[in-house]
């Protein structure tokens, strides 16, 4: 039997149909979400299929928006709030941080805050500085929200779905490069937990921990790597907050080697938490090298296609930082 | 006694509408409020309680006007001096105190404080910390109440400086826009903190600023109850029957400083003075004597009754629970579905 193929958009888009198909209190709102069909065509005809009412266009108001998700999940909907980039997230940040992360906490868990954030992330389609940004590792910071980076079609739709199920806030980090990408995904409704790794690749000379379109660069490294005789094994880490430990952990005991590679800036980022978790863990005594970072430069994505590219980790980046922690060369 | 009944006829709507038994609880949730800050004050200065505060001392016509509109199964959002707003839609203040006190009796568990205080059970959807942090969460709270078909209605308390924020122009417009049951009500309290109206705003009332969202901007005395409580009842009226949002701006004044830290720089005594003077609780009493509603007898035991709920309330808080360290993460997330 042949599994059905969809886009990573197309994935996305059956998983808002099978989620407001089944609980009239979800319904979308965003930006041009509606007759335009999204700035990157996720939600596409949904608006014809499910009307204004559920597929809201929202005046470019982002932090209303966000607040409006918020009292509306408070009063019993279930909101699905589309950015249209997620750079311009930060002009929601108050109601984000300051209220839907926290509003459950302060309130004595007397409330909660059913409210989904997608968020079209990352660099590589020539946008520039403030629409290609990697913000992810900033909303992981705090507490109260639960932040995946879903990075294939299959996991796009299970993430979503379990996102919609979740009662507190989750935003999804969807890469803009991914959204084109297909693969098999089933057509029923299935939820991929949050919070749970995926070993997308296995090896036993040196683990790596990828999030999103790194997760595809790092596999091709891996090939590549192969034909060398080194075995990498390739983490997808599909979630931040809350990060599985135990998946890395365990990974490292074997392959005695980790290195994170991550589009966010390499600073402050994601791959210092890993690196902390690691350090702090009983796989500490199990490392035979140095743990390697590759990260986004530290500098605002640039707009020059050749520049664009040197910002992030592309595959030979990949490819030469782990042959040489392989090789003991760091 | 009753609207028909003792209560002269020239009286206004206020007078008419509303049976003496609800003119008197709304003056006893003055009291209350009154009372309860006094008493909040006094535990601080005590050292039984810590952080901070923002007293609404002044401005209790307002909150028990505006929310005398509402029903039990409407919403308000609340602001950072939000004490009244909460005894108004129906709290209880010994679980109000508890909460201050930060005991796990009080409404947030002692995890939100004053700051925090809600009430959801009776529609309050929270204070807020963060000035103009409610504006658009009560949109979405009206967009909810769209969607499920229901009448009711979400009040949304800020002040005038919230007026000035961005999400003040947002939150409007999409309310207007999308015709949804809001009532915006402005404690307008002269002062930003520091910075008066004057200072910080271009126009000189919040109500001026309706009319780029098409929406009424009424002005009241926001020390009179039966001014807010007409104008705002109207205003409820109003987004019931699907025709949208109104702002109502309440002109009142706090006669205590912003919180704990403030020293009165930047207002004189003579404009204290002179507020005090229009105290909204005096003038309340006077036109219920006036219209034959309450002798002073009854004041007198409205009165006592509110000083003995609020001592009792602080005696309960002073005996709560104090939260478990070993709890402190508890309630970031929801338990996870079986």
């Amino acid at each position: 039997m042949t599994v059905r193929e969809l886009t990573y958009a197309q994935a996305i888009q059956e998983a808002l149909a099978q989620a407001m198909d089944a609980d009239p209190d979800v319904f979308l709102m965003g930006e041009d979400i509606g007759v335009y069909g999204g700035a990157f065509q996720v939600t596409g005809d949904l608006v014809q299929r499910y009307g204004e009412e559920r597929v809201m266009d929202a005046p470019i108001s982002e932090l209303g928006q966000a607040g409006v998700a918020v009292g509306a999940a408070l009063a019993g909907c279930k909101p699905v709030l589309e950015f249209q980039f997620s750079d311009f997230a930060t002009l929601a940040m108050e109601q984000i941080v300051n209220q839907a992360a926290k509003l459950r906490f302060m309130l004595g868990g007397k409330v909660n805050v059913p409210l989904v954030m997608r968020l079209p992330a990352g660099s590589g389609t020539g946008a520039a500085a403030q629409h290609s940004q990697s913000l992810e590792a900033w909303f992981a910071h705090v507490p109260g929200l639960k932040v995946v980076q879903p990075s294939t079609p299959a996991d796009a739709k299970g993430m979503l779905l379990a996102a919609i199920d979740d009662p507190d806030p989750v935003m999804v980090f969807e890469h803009k490069l991914l959204y084109k990408m297909k693969g098999e995904v089933p057509e029923h409704p299935y939820r991929v937990p949050i919070g749970k790794a995926h070993v997308a690749r296995e090896g036993r000379h040196v683990t790596v921990v990828a999030t999103a379109i790194m997760v595809h660069r790092a596999l091709e490294a891996a090939d590549t790597l192969a034909t060398e005789g080194i075995e990498a094994e390739v983490i997808d880490l599909r979630s931040l907050r809350p990060i599985d430990t135990d998946t890395i952990v365990r990974s490292v005991q074997k392959t005695t080697r980790l290195a994170c590679v991550y589009e966010g800036v390499k600073s402050l980022g994601i791959g210092a938490e890993i690196s902390a978790r690691i350090a702090e863990s009983e796989a500490f005594d199990y490392l035979d090298a140095p743990i390697m970072r590759l990260g986004g430069a530290e500098a605002p994505i640039p707009y020059n296609p050749t520049l664009e590219k040197a910002a992030v980790p592309q595959v030979p980046d990949i490819v030469t930082g782990l042959r040489n922690l392989v090789s003991g060369r760091i | 006694m009753n609207a028909f009944g003792s209560i002269k006829p020239n009286a206004r709507p206020f007078y008419q509408k509303h049976s003496s038994e609800e003119l008197l609880q709304a003056l006893r949730r003055m009291y209350l409020i009154r009372r309860f800050e006094e008493g909040a004050e006094e535990a601080y200065m005590r050292g039984l309680i810590h952080g901070t505060m923002h007293l609404s001392i002044g401005q209790e016509a307002s909150a028990v006007g505006a929310t005398m509109a509402l029903r039990r199964s409407d919403y308000i959002t609340s602001t950072h001096r939000g004490h009244g707003h909460c005894i108004g839609k129906g709290a209880d203040p010994k679980l109000m105190f508890a909460e201050f006190f930060g005991k796990e009796e009080g409404y947030c568990r002692g995890r939100g404080g004053s700051m925090h205080i809600a009430d959801v059970a009776s529609g309050n959807l929270g204070a807020n910390g963060i000035v103009g942090g409610g504006l658009p969460i009560a949109v979405g709270a009206a967009l909810a109440i769209r969607k499920k078909k229901r009448d009711d209605v979400a009040v949304c308390f800020f002040g005038d400086g919230a007026s000035n924020e961005g999400a003040f122009h947002e939150s409007l417009n999409m309310a207007s826009l999308w015709k949804l049951p809001v009532i915006f009500v402005c404690e307008n309290n002269k002062y930003g903190m520091s910075v008066s109206t004057e200072r910080s705003m271009a126009v000189a009332n919040v109500a001026d600023r309706a009319a780029a969202y098409k929406m009424p901007g009424i002005i009241v005395d926001g020390n009179s109850i039966a001014d807010v409580a007409e104008a705002v009842a109207e205003a409820a009226a109003r987004a019931r029957r699907g025709d949208g949002p109104s702002l109502v701006e309440c002109k009142t004044y706090r006669t205590r400083g912003h919180s704990r830290s403030d020293r009165n720089r930047y207002r004189s005594k003579e404009e204290i003075e002179d507020w005090k003077a229009r105290d909204p609780i005096p003038r309340f009493e006077a036109e219920l004597r006036a219209y034959g509603v309450a002798g002073e007898a009854a004041l007198t035991a409205i009165r006592e009754s509110a000083e003995a709920e609020i001592a009792a309330a602080i005696e309960f808080a002073r005996n709560g629970t104090d939260p478990n360290p070993a709890d402190l993460i508890r309630d970031v997330h929801s338990p996870r579905a079986a």
